[in-house]
């Protein structure tokens, strides 16, 4: 067991150090000058400055080989330093620190609602003996996943704001602001939980198991509970690692659209100004949470299932 | 005896009844069980053929101006005249959605593209020649895929700039990872046929295995996968394209259009409700297609 979770840890600090690597390439090396980008973003439409640049370059490290500067900022981003908002003088960790209530705020309750919703339908699905039903139920998840996010959310505002009046529009005011952007990056979210819970339970319906304990004389709702859906939850959980990224990512689109601070309002300002540093910090920051939600559903997976812990050769 | 007597009967009767009740499917039985035949993906095909025509021959579906508007006729609902209303310039907003699906769909293919011919680049290194080649190639992707796409691409947008091009390489890029796994997977499966075993027994050069024998058998879930993606990839652009990073203002993009309305939502809710409902019925028929795709390359 010792063993399965160091190498899991190993590989999770591996992949974030890949990723700091990945994002340092995009953002510095490609062919751009990242120099005159950090200039155009500070000073819009001003005229450069060759000592400018000089001077910045050197407190930039640009002026060095790419290698050395690589080096410099992994080793701050070790320490928790990822560097200073061209813009705005702020240093990005912090600026990162504040954005992050808002959208864990956000997207873990999005998370909810798409477990609940998704859990539903292919719970509803899988019991109901009605093929029309069934069909009806199973025709929601690609509609979901067909609609882009800033979509819903405006059909949302439209509907729950503008028509009826009963969530603010825009803002971070309490509870019920939050209703509608988590409802966006719900659906999406919960079309796809549906679509694969909804596969494993089929399969789990047609289980050896499931026939014993329906000749032991169990009724179908306690065999789609107990049996059905514990066994059927097991492959879903792999995609909840992946759900999450995704739900970071979709949040960029959310807070734009219901004007909310948080993790997205900042990349998507930083984008619109060109502010390497910070969409450098969202992007590291982005595969943390990802490997961290990796990690726990990795070592979750044993506690669930202990078929996993008994053969660590998988792992 | 009884049994007897009419045993000969029962063996008789199947030599004229089969003729009968079990005719041979027809042509008509055959077209039946197309699936262009199901009305799900008879529309889908039908809404990819309209989408099609509107970004090849925009001028042949709508007669409106899509930049010039009049100012007389703004923020009118959507009517005969103008199937999706006006927007708030009077511009007739339908032209505008024809004729910005150019554009939009010349960028989701572009990152399909790329995607796709460096993603199958990858797999196709990765699986023939194994090894530390394979490791290096496959962890690159594990990478890849631990970022978030959106993610990814806004860095590769931040370091490129913005602009319709710019837009779908940041997709492109972002995609490269998935085609990457497929391939390789495909060509693991390929590299252990007895085809290619033969060929390399014969002396071929392994370049020649590759392009003559790997690629052209791996290359059918490939496709499948583009299909697949091909909605992934649209909705990707159009997100982009609503955050303002695709093309500058009076130029209408799908994405864009969508957030041109988002400050009329209260008093023109076609403004942004008709162009998004344009782009979902894109990606729906596109997976619908996509997933009867897969289903026959399955069988």
């Amino acid at each position: 067991m010792t063993g399965y979770v160091l190498r899991r840890l190993g590989a999770a600090v591996l992949v974030l150090w890949a990723a700091f690597t990945v994002s340092f390439a995009v953002l510095y090396l490609l062919p751009s000058d990242p120099v005159s980008i950090i200039l155009d973003a500070a000073n819009p439409g001003g005229t450069v400055d060759p000592e400018q640049v000089a001077e910045l370059s050197a407190r930039y490290g640009f002026d060095r080989p790419p290698l050395e500067q690589y080096l410099v900022m992994l080793g701050r981003a070790v320490t928790g330093d990822l560097g200073v908002s061209v813009t705005s003088g702020a240093p990005v960790s912090e600026l990162l620190a504040d954005a992050f209530p808002q959208t864990l705020a956000l997207t873990s309750f999005a998370l909810g609602l798409a477990l609940l919703f998704g859990g539903a339908i292919a719970a509803a699905s899988s019991w109901s003996r009605s093929t029309r039903l069934r069909g009806a139920l199973l025709s929601l998840p690609p509609l979901g996943v067909s609609m882009p996010t800033f979509w819903i959310g405006l059909l949302l505002l439209q509907a729950f704001s503008f028509r009826l009046p009963i969530f603010p529009a825009v803002g971070n005011q309490g509870f019920p602001s939050l209703v509608l952007p988590a409802l966006t990056l719900a659906i999406p979210l919960s079309a796809v939980i549906a679509q694969v819970l909804a596969r494993s339970m089929r399969t789990a319906w047609d289980a050896p198991y499931v026939e014993t304990a329906l000749a032991k004389g169990a009724s179908r709702g306690r065999v789609q509970w107990r049996h059905v859906t514990r066994n059927a939850a097991l492959p879903a959980l792999t995609l909840l690692g992946i759900a999450v990224g995704n739900l970071l990512a979709g949040a960029v689109v959310v807070e734009t659209v219901f004007s909310r601070a948080g993790f997205g309002g900042l990349v998507e300002k930083a984008v619109r100004t060109q502010d390497i540093p910070v969409v450098q910090g969202v992007v590291v920051v982005g595969a943390l949470v990802f490997v961290v939600v990796n990690l726990v559903v990795d070592l979750a997976y044993p506690a669930l299932d202990p078929r996993i812990a008994r053969t660590p050769a998988t792992a | 005896m009884t049994l007897v007597s009419q045993a000969p009967a029962a063996v008789a009767a199947p030599s004229v009844v089969p003729v009968r009740t079990f005719p041979v499917p027809g042509r008509r039985a055959r077209l039946a069980r197309h699936p262009l035949a199901r009305p799900g993906v008879l529309a889908s095909f039908a809404v990819v053929l309209v989408i099609l025509g509107w970004a090849l021959v925009p001028e042949l579906f709508t007669a409106a101006d899509p930049l010039v508007g009049v100012p007389a006729d703004k923020l009118s609902p959507p009517s005969a005249e103008h199937w999706f209303g006006t927007d708030n310039l009077g511009r007739d907003l339908y032209a505008r959605t024809v004729h910005g699906t150019g554009l939009s769909l010349q960028a989701a293919l572009l990152a399909l593209g790329l995607g796709l011919v460096a993603g199958a680049v990858m797999g196709l290194v990765a699986g023939y020649f194994g090894g530390v080649v394979d490791s290096v190639l496959m962890r690159t992707t594990d990478v890849l895929l631990a970022i978030p796409g959106l993610l990814l691409s806004l860095a590769v947008v931040t370091a490129l700039g913005f602009g319709t091009l710019k837009v779908a390489i940041a997709v492109g890029v972002a995609e490269v990872a998935t085609f990457a796994r497929v391939m390789r997977a495909e060509v693991l499966r390929v590299r252990t046929t007895t085809y290619v075993e033969a060929a390399v027994l014969a002396g071929a050069r392994r370049s020649a295995v590759l392009a003559r024998h790997v690629l052209p058998n791996a290359a059918a879930p490939i496709l499948v996968l583009a299909t697949v993606q091909l909605g992934v990839i649209v909705l990707a652009v159009s997100s982009l394209s609503f955050l303002g990073f695709g093309a500058v203002p009076p130029t209408p993009e799908w994405g864009s259009l969508v957030a041109e309305g988002r400050n009329y939502l209260s008093v023109a809710w076609w403004f942004t409700t008709l162009p998004g409902l344009v782009i979902a019925a894109l990606v729906l028929a596109a997976n619908r297609l996509g997933r009867v795709l897969e289903g026959r390359a399955h069988r």
